[in-house]
């Protein structure tokens, strides 16, 4: 926009051979304007921070003023921290979970929601879709009520027709991750579902076609065809899935608060939070942190490298 | 015969997706029929989906808007404020980067890229710490800017606006160059105008996420009156005694905005996002 003003105003600028050169080097300073705000917040509030957080898991630091270098003691302590390891295998096992259900079920609805018989596409699309508008902390509110230990709860009411129950949902492990389980297929199911749709219909028809020449049956076409062809969306289902599952926090803030008897509803973040902000720990909440972004990134790296996001298909 | 077999597998489709739905919109007939309740009422019988119509009240919703000098209206418009002004930052930003990379050939281009793709895969949360102290120090605690900032160019709208971009053929913007357009124009004016659906999809789903959001404004607004709409509400609950009356009330107050929003958008929103994608 400023060459061409610049080129109204100024007479000087008219000439072709000054105005020619101006617009080079305008295309040459142009992508660097456009990335720039990535590149700024990136570099205050990503990488900054970053850097910040692995110095601050070498120190012991009691208010952000007084700090003291301690080495690895952190690090130490954290290995040797039962409730890390809890955290660690109450996110994997919620992680596994959501996996196992939110990849394949939401596949399904996806393949039937393609499929041109199929009546009130856009209806169903929109209500299976709308959990994930809500807050987690809101929806997460009537989970809890839901999950009351009560008899009158709902589940326990809807057990108690079968003759069992009443079940205290929230204080015992495999009830509650339960309840963290069913609290994410729900709010997620209709996303995901939308994700793979965008596969599905990216998918060209001729190949199906073929495929139907040569007698193929639906097995074989969703096998060789569907499958290899929205390999991209799985993985990228897969990464965000692992990420959420890692840093689940708001459904567990709501139903326990920062403790949970035994621990059943630690995470990475509650735990973060509760060192950082309850006791006030902040370098071994770094500590934590870092931790955490190993694994991940570990993870994530491997599953992607295996399914190979960035090879060019 | 033939026939008939398909029409009772559409049939049959439809009823279990009909079934799913049904599934899906419970937890919310819970919310809405609680809060017509007396607070009482849902401590006695907990949730149920009875409701008698006799005994409906809207009491609750009063009582959310005067309780404690009408702090829900405080929390509204945070949430309201900070929503609308964190979409807006997060569209023209992302929109540009997603443009810069797709459509030009620079130096550093794969580069940039790849940090979008790194950090697609690292949760930014395990930066609460450092960025609780990089906001105190810069004087933004208990601030708009505070929970805004950190946030305006998430790196997944950034990656989806670049998938979007990079369809659209580079051939726009030479017309344009020889015409004598600037670059700035040429996005604003050419490519903006092409690229709608990806817009409108990434509108929902930003302010989805910055009205939802939780963990991150709870650790920046300290006073009361500056929560957002969830950790107000949560407020509610205490261990000396829940106030089921504000809960579900403003549970439901919280949704109406985004719902509205998504269904006057959902067309756009869907195909938007079936048509931009996740090509990988």
């Amino acid at each position: 926009m400023t060459n061409d003003i610049t080129a109204q105003i100024s007479p000087k600028s008219k000439s072709p051979l000054k105005r020619e050169k101006k617009k080079i080097n305008m295309q040459k300073i142009a992508p660097y304007l456009f990335v720039s705000p990535f590149i700024i917040v990136f570099l205050v509030f990503s990488l900054y921070p970053f850097i910040n957080s692995i110095i601050m898991s070498f120190q012991r630091i009691s208010g952000f003023d007084e700090t003291t270098f301690i080495g690895l003691e952190n690090y130490k302590r954290l290995f040797a921290d039962p409730v890390f390891y809890k955290a660690l295998w109450n996110v994997t096992r919620y992680t596994f979970w959501t996996i196992l259900i939110l990849i394949p079920l939401p596949l399904l609805l996806a393949l039937v929601m393609n499929n041109k018989n199929t009546k009130y596409k856009y209806f169903f699309r929109s209500i299976f879709f709308i959990p994930v508008l809500t807050s987690t902390v809101i929806v997460g509110l009537v989970f809890k009520f839901a999950f009351s230990k009560e008899p009158t709860g709902v589940f326990n009411s809807w057990l108690s027709y079968l003759n069992i129950g009443p079940i205290d949902w929230l204080n015992n492990s495999g009830t509650a991750m339960f309840a963290l389980v069913i609290v994410c297929v729900w709010r997620w199911l209709g996303v995901n579902m939308i994700y793979f749709l965008s596969g599905l219909q990216n998918i060209p028809r001729e190949l199906y076609e073929c495929a139907e020449i040569d007698g193929a049956s639906k097995w074989d076409k969703f096998k060789s065809i569907t499958l290899p062809m929205i390999k991209p969306i799985t993985t990228y289902v897969l990464t965000i899935s692992i990420l959420a599952g890692f840093s689940l926090f708001n459904e567990t803030y709501v139903y326990w608060g920062a403790q949970s008897p035994d621990n059943i509803g630690t995470t990475f973040l509650t735990y973060i939070y509760k060192t950082a902000f309850s006791d006030g720990d902040f370098g071994y909440a770094c500590t934590l942190g870092v931790i955490m972004f190993v694994i991940v990134v570990a993870i994530n790296l491997i599953q992607v490298s295996v399914r190979g996001l960035f090879k060019e298909d | 015969m033939m026939k008939a077999k398909k029409r009772v597998s559409t049939l049959i489709t439809t009823l279990i997706l009909s079934v799913i739905g049904f599934i899906i919109l419970i937890p919310f007939w819970f919310m809405l029929v609680s809060s017509f309740k007396e607070s009482s009422d849902i401590f006695a019988q907990g949730l149920n989906i009875h409701i008698d119509l006799s005994s409906i009240n809207f009491s609750n919703y009063g009582k959310l808007f005067t309780n404690n000098n009408g702090i829900f209206l405080s929390w509204f418009k945070n949430s309201a404020l900070i929503t609308i002004i964190q979409t807006v930052l997060v569209l023209i930003f992302c929109s540009m980067v997603g443009y810069g990379l797709a459509q030009y050939r620079f130096r550093g281009r794969n580069f940039i890229f790849m940090l979008v793709l790194i950090m697609l895969m690292v949760p930014g949360d395990i930066l609460l710490i450092p960025l609780y102290k990089l906001v105190t120090n810069l004087g933004l605690m208990d601030t708009y800017a505070g929970v805004i900032l950190p946030g305006i160019v998430p790196p997944a709208t950034v990656f989806f606006f670049r998938q979007y971009a990079i369809g659209i053929p580079n051939d726009y913007a030479e017309a344009a160059r020889i015409d004598g357009a600037g670059e700035f124009r040429i996005f604003s004016q050419i490519y903006v105008p092409m690229m709608k659906p990806a817009f409108g999809a990434m509108t929902i789903m930003t302010s989805m996420g910055a009205w939802n959001n939780f963990l991150w404004p709870l650790i920046v607004m300290r006073s009361d009156e500056n929560l957002v709409i969830p950790a107000g509400l949560l407020t509610a609950m205490t261990p000396y005694g829940n106030n089921y009356d504000i809960v579900f009330s403003g549970s439901i107050m919280s949704i109406i905005p985004i719902l509205i929003l998504f269904l006057f958008n959902q067309k756009s929103f869907i195909s938007g996002m079936t048509v931009g994608g996740v090509k990988g």
